[in-house]
């Protein structure tokens, strides 16, 4: 039988991997963007659970805001993304630290 | 029948019309314009006085006292503009005036050369302006408006020859000795406003009994009794005006004005204004022994020691300046033993007798073409014949000669501290009495070095001017050419020192002349004063009631009253006079005078090296020039260093300024390492944060 927290542990799980994602990685500006996806994704997750579980079709609602938010969002990202490499020639998370202080 | 407030508008108001006109429009209106708008203004003030004196004396006018305009106001406290007339007001505003509309016509021969003819009109007119609203105020506030406004135009004047070092140090010097003064005046009248709740003359002497018995904390353990610090603040703002000990060192140098301005301001009428505000200011220092003792003192003081200072000096305006000092010290005296009256009689008299030996001293230095050094006078009185005759009149009612008005008042006021059984009383009697030998000395040394004896001057006229007299000599025409030479030379000249000495000293191009009719007629109209003034008003002004309610003595303190039981008519105390012991020590002056300085020039030489030490004592003027020097000025200059350099670069400048500027680049020094532009450092801060605030909500709800 698969329950409510199942799920919340894969939504955590996911989470995780997305935040480490974000930092353990130094390479590459798309994995980055691909990170955020899967945080969104986590919380996707939670929320088709807790909508299930409680009978709630809102949270479901709020799923297809959110992938219509982070479809925009991608979008935008790798639009940067272009202009970035454009620029700079190089889309090295390491590499680009031109804000240091 | 009361006074009118227009007339006193009028008086008070037209000469600073006449200085507007001529300190704004000079250039317009020219010299002559200049000269007839000023003396206009001050002959209505004059006629004015003159009619207000005779309204209230025999025309019985009520006293007048009433506001005219409201200054400001701030919370309950109330500025105004006002008048208090009664007769110690009037007297005031008649000799100022008086005096003052002399010396605007004197100034038209005195400074008949000089580039800045309108500046200086301007100036004195604005003098009379200010001085008569100081005397004629009817609150302490215009009192010290009009106050500061005399030590102003004083300034002004005693620098008008702004391009001479020396004068510019003077007048700096006047006013800052004025501050150190007028800083405790202020200090009184915001006592009195602290105690009174009023500056109101009125209701400040009508409330001024309540102030016995109210003390004022000022040093721990020990409580001032209010009238005494009162007065004694009050009187350092005259002891500043005044030029009593130790603030007199101004006086002298402010010998550097123009003459006319010696005579108006620093001895007629300005340098009295301390002596007058005492008198007007009786209700209060009638409440107080200790402040009237302290007066008493430093009066006395000022009386003999100054004096002493003049006999050795060389300057003849110098002489005269330490003799105004010595003879405000005697007004000081009188203050000081509660015979107000007879302060401000001898305010009166010496207010005539002093602006005419000024002026006659200014006179002698136009005869000798700018020279003031007596040592280079001598048998100017052929020259000069009315210069001369008007000076003696001058030098005798100085020195106290029955029926001179000198003598009235300065009897009086011997006899006065005679009778007063004051503390430092006897101190007082000595010094004027001494002071009495003294004057006599050094007015008729002036008189034999400037008017008699031989003359210690040469004449050698340049070839300028005498022209002709070197064609009619040298025919030759190579001498003429060499002349013609020597001419352009000469006017060379002249044009670059117009108001200094000529070349050397003892040298004149000329010979001494008499001066214009506008020079010596104010001198011959100034005589007549110094002779009959006194013996006309003794009897009213000093043993009547003629100040009525003006002057307040307490019938405990009231020496002039017992003086007044022997006085039997001026003619009466004339002879008497020639028979007391202030007589025959000026006698005695006289005669050492004669011998020394008109028989025996040697004996003065001799008595010099002799008393080598007295000489420098007194040619140094007790040092105390050269004290404050050290003291203050150079002191000032110490503690100004040492506060820039402490203060203001090290504290202000290097801990607040910069101080605060190098802590935040500190700081920021710090911080910007954090800042290291890395993505991932961010979101691990971010993280790290996220986590911190939930653990810290999980603790806190625990």
């Amino acid at each position: 039988m698969i329950t409510l927290s199942h799920y919340i542990v894969l939504g955590a799980i996911l989470f995780c991997i997305a935040v480490a994602g974000l930092f353990i990685n130094r390479k590459n500006v798309i994995v980055l963007l691909m990170a955020i996806e899967l945080m969104l994704l986590a919380v996707n997750t939670n929320f088709v659970a807790f909508s299930r579980f409680f009978g709630d079709v809102g949270g479901q609602v709020f799923v297809f805001f959110i992938l219509t938010v982070a479809a925009a969002e991608s979008a935008i990202g790798l639009a940067i993304l272009v202009l970035l490499f454009r620029n700079r020639s190089t889309i090295n998370v390491a590499e680009i630290d031109s804000m240091k202080g | 029948m009361s006074l009118s407030l227009s007339i006193l508008l009028t008086i008070a108001l037209a000469p600073l019309v006449g200085a507007i006109l001529a300190g704004l429009f000079g250039k317009l209106i020219g010299r002559a314009g200049a000269h007839t708008a000023t003396i206009l203004g001050v002959a209505i003030a004059c006629g004015l006085s003159f009619y207000v004196l005779y309204q209230l004396v025999w025309g019985g006018a009520q006293n007048f006292n009433q506001d005219v305009y409201t200054w400001f106001e701030i919370g309950r406290f109330h500025a105004s503009v006002g008048f208090m007339i009664d007769r110690l007001t009037a007297m005031m505003m008649v000799v100022v005036t008086f005096v003052s509309l002399l010396v605007h016509l004197y100034t038209i021969g005195y400074m008949a050369e000089d580039p800045s003819y309108q500046r200086f009109f301007s100036y004195i007119s604005l003098f009379t302006f200010s001085m008569l609203m100081l005397v004629m105020s009817n609150n302490f506030m215009q009192l010290f408006f009009g106050w500061e406004a005399v030590g102003l135009v004083s300034y002004l004047l005693i620098g008008f020859w702004y391009k001479r070092p020396t004068a510019i140090f003077a007048n700096l010097k006047a006013f800052l000795v004025n501050r150190v003064g007028d800083f405790g005046f202020l200090l009184g009248i915001s006592a009195i406003l602290y105690f009174m709740g009023t500056l109101d003359y009125q209701t400040a002497f009508d409330h001024a009994p309540e102030l016995v018995g109210k003390t004022l904390q000022i040093t721990q353990n020990h409580a001032w009794d209010a009238a005494t610090v009162i007065g004694i603040l009050l009187f350092i703002g005259a002891m500043g005006k005044s030029a009593q000990v130790p603030l007199h060192v101004w006086l002298p140098d402010s010998m550097e004005g123009p003459t006319p301005i010696s005579a108006l301001i620093h001895a007629a009428t300005m340098v009295t204004a301390g002596i007058f505000m005492v008198a007007r200011m009786s209700p209060i220092f009638e409440l107080t022994e200790g402040a009237l003792s302290f007066i008493l003192v430093i009066g006395s003081t000022t009386a003999l020691f100054t004096g002493l200072i003049g006999i050795v000096q060389n300057d003849i305006k110098r002489v005269i300046a330490y003799s105004t000092l010595s003879q405000l010290g005697y007004m000081t005296v009188a203050l000081g033993v509660s015979a107000y009256s007879g302060a401000v009689f001898h305010l009166m008299t010496h207010a005539f007798f002093k602006a005419l030996l000024f002026l006659g001293a200014g006179s002698v230095i136009m005869g000798m073409h700018h020279e003031q050094d007596m040592r280079y006078m001598g048998g100017l009185g052929k020259h000069m014949k009315i210069t001369c005759i008007t000076m003696w009149i001058g030098s005798l009612a100085l020195a106290g000669t029955p029926f001179f008005a000198g003598f009235y008042s300065k009897d009086a006021i011997i006899e006065a501290v005679g009778e007063s059984h004051r503390w430092g009383a006897g101190y007082a009697y000595f010094c004027v009495l001494a002071g009495v030998f003294v004057t006599s000395l050094y007015s008729f040394r002036l008189l034999y070095m400037t008017f008699h004896g031989k003359e210690r001057f040469r004449v050698e006229p340049k070839a300028h001017g005498h022209g002709h007299d070197v064609h009619a000599v040298h025919h030759d025409a190579a001498h003429a050419a060499a002349a013609h030479h020597d001419d352009a030379h000469g006017s060379h000249d002249i044009v670059q020192d117009d108001d200094d000495h000529h070349g050397t000293p003892g040298v004149l191009e000329h010979a001494p002349h008499e001066s214009p009719w506008v020079v010596t007629v104010p001198l011959v109209l100034l005589a007549i004063p110094s002779i009959i003034i006194g013996g006309l008003t003794v009897g009213p002004m000093l043993f009547g009631d003629w100040f009525g309610k003006a002057i307040h003595v307490d019938e405990a303190n009231n020496v002039l009253a017992e003086v007044g039981h022997e006085f039997h008519g001026a003619i009466a105390m004339g002879l008497h006079g020639f028979i007391q012991l202030p007589f025959l020590l000026a006698l005695a002056g006289f005669l050492v005078a004669t011998v020394i300085y008109l028989f025996k020039p040697s004996i003065a030489d001799k008595i010099k090296n002799a008393l080598m030490p007295v000489y420098n004592l007194l040619d140094h003027k007790y040092w105390i020039d050269e004290l404050y020097f050290a003291v203050f000025a150079k002191g000032g200059v110490k503690l100004g260093e040492g506060l820039s350099k402490v203060g203001d670069t090290a504290i202000i400048d290097g801990a607040i300024v910069n101080g605060s500027a190098n802590l935040v680049q500190r700081i920021a020094g710090g911080v910007r390492r954090l800042q290291s532009g890395f993505l991932f450092h961010y979101v691990f801060a971010m993280i790290l944060g996220l986590i911190l605030l939930l653990g810290g909500y999980w603790l806190i709800g625990q």
